[in-house]
């Protein structure tokens, strides 16, 4: 392919929003040719400059305790703020779509398989650390004080490992409870997202990262690894959590796990 | 759902999304007082229509919210001259490669990044915020701003354009007599 070819692809390559074959087309044009290299070179800072933390706004305080204030007064006086023109049609879709919902949600709900209530309490577990503001048991962003400090709260050890040249520092780890059985939650940052690993031993076989599928949002990938299962989960983007999860498959196979 | 209920489904499902939408709005709004107000309306907006959150993206959800609360707060608040019509079949004929120039990103500090991203025309931002710092997919920004995704691409490879022409700029005027 030439570059004329090349041009229009280079951003969604840069974006992860190629198929496979697409992807090899432009890597190898990349390899070969310099002026299109440069302009994916200045696309990649560009992305980097654009992704530096500093540059996120997070919620402040005031406005987190204020709305939860507002939305329980809302409850208890009438709910109605007729901000919105209602007529009675859209009212009575909504309300019928609704109860199909529900019932469709109810037929779905009763029979979750035990891999999709396994997701569900792993996607829960997620939430339920983002909305405690102190999702950590031990904090620290040294993996030589995380580790031993599962030691004795676990029947077994996990791996750990500080992806923060990766871009993706460990923030610290908490005991957590998924599937019936004590488990180990690795925290880690990537720019103001949270992923949370997962961490338990299992009979399964080594298997390499795997998406599987989003809940709510949030995106799950799962591996298995040296009697351990993982699991990350997390709304950065799929391809990002990807790269995590390899990154960590190549930090803890570099690292025996027993150092 | 009882009313109780719904706003504890609620809290659950969309509140853990109170930084992205915020940020999204601080971005959009250009200032914290004005985020501020556009966040908390976008979220009473979006616990009323709970009920017709289909539950896959709560994410993505809320900052379609907070996008249109924010645009319905701009029609309201500020003279009709600040909003321009993008012309987006201009902008698909345009050349919008980079390779001219050479530019390392790097070498610009948050602050001018900052100053950069500022100054793109809302409709531009509004995709480089989505893309970049909220991670969202062609086609999840396509669907939250009611646009074809060839629209989303080419409206961010012109931001990107934009944004490397402004950075080159300032690293020239800043870092060289």
């Amino acid at each position: 392919m030439n570059c004329q070819q090349i041009q229009p692809l280079i951003q969604p390559y840069a974006d992860g929003e190629l198929d496979a074959v697409r992807v090899l087309e432009v890597e190898q044009h990349i390899h070969d040719c310099p002026a299109c290299a440069q302009e994916w070179r200045n696309l990649q800072s560009l992305k980097k400059a654009m992704q530096h933390d500093s540059l996120f706004f997070s919620a402040p305080e005031g406005l987190r305790r204020a709305l939860k204030v507002e939305l329980h007064s809302g409850v208890e006086a009438q709910p109605s703020r007729t901000f919105w023109t209602w007529n009675w049609l859209t009212a009575a879709t909504t309300g019928a779509a609704a109860m199909c919902l529900a019932l469709l949600l109810t037929i779905t709900l009763t029979r979750p398989t035990a891999r999709q209530q396994l997701t569900q309490e792993i996607v829960s577990s997620h939430i339920r650390s983002l909305m405690a503001n102190h999702e950590l048991d031990v904090v620290s962003t040294d993996q030589h004080t995380v580790k031993p400090w599962f030691d004795g709260k676990l029947d077994f050890s996990p791996p750990v490992a500080d992806l923060v040249a990766q871009g993706f520092p460990l923030t610290g780890g908490r005991l957590d409870y998924v599937g019936n059985r004590a488990v180990a939650a690795l925290l880690f940052q990537r720019h103001k997202h949270v992923i949370n690993l997962f961490i338990w031993p299992a009979q399964a076989s080594d298997s390499k990262p795997a998406v599987f599928g989003s809940r709510q949002g949030y995106h799950l990938i799962h591996w298995s690894n040296a009697g351990m299962t993982f699991w990350a989960v997390s709304d950065v983007n799929e391809k990002e959590l990807m790269e995590f999860s390899q990154d960590f498959v190549a930090a803890t196979t570099d690292t025996p796990a027993s150092r | 759902m009882d009313e109780r209920e719904r706003l504890k489904s609620f809290e659950h499902t969309v509140l853990p999304h109170l930084d992205a939408a915020y940020n999204l709005a601080r971005w959009l709004a250009g200032n914290d007082h004005d985020a501020q107000d556009v966040t908390q309306e976008a979220c009473l907006r979006a616990v009323r229509f709970f009920g017709s959150f289909r539950g896959d993206n709560a994410r993505a959800w809320l900052l379609a919210i907070v996008r249109n609360t924010f645009y319905t707060w701009l029609r309201k608040n500020r003279s009709p001259g600040t909003i321009v019509e993008i012309d987006d079949e201009a902008l698909a004929i345009e050349d919008v490669s980079m390779n001219a120039r050479t530019l390392n990103s790097g070498l610009a500090d948050t602050e001018t990044v900052r100053h950069a991203i500022e100054a793109l025309p809302v409709e531009f931002r509004e995709i480089v915020i989505l893309r970049e710092m909220e991670g969202l997919s062609y086609k999840e920004i396509a669907d939250l701003a009611g646009v074809p995704i060839g629209t989303v691409m080419s409206r961010l490879a012109r931001a990107r354009k934009q944004l490397q022409q402004r950075l080159a700029g300032e690293i020239k005027s800043g870092g060289q007599p």
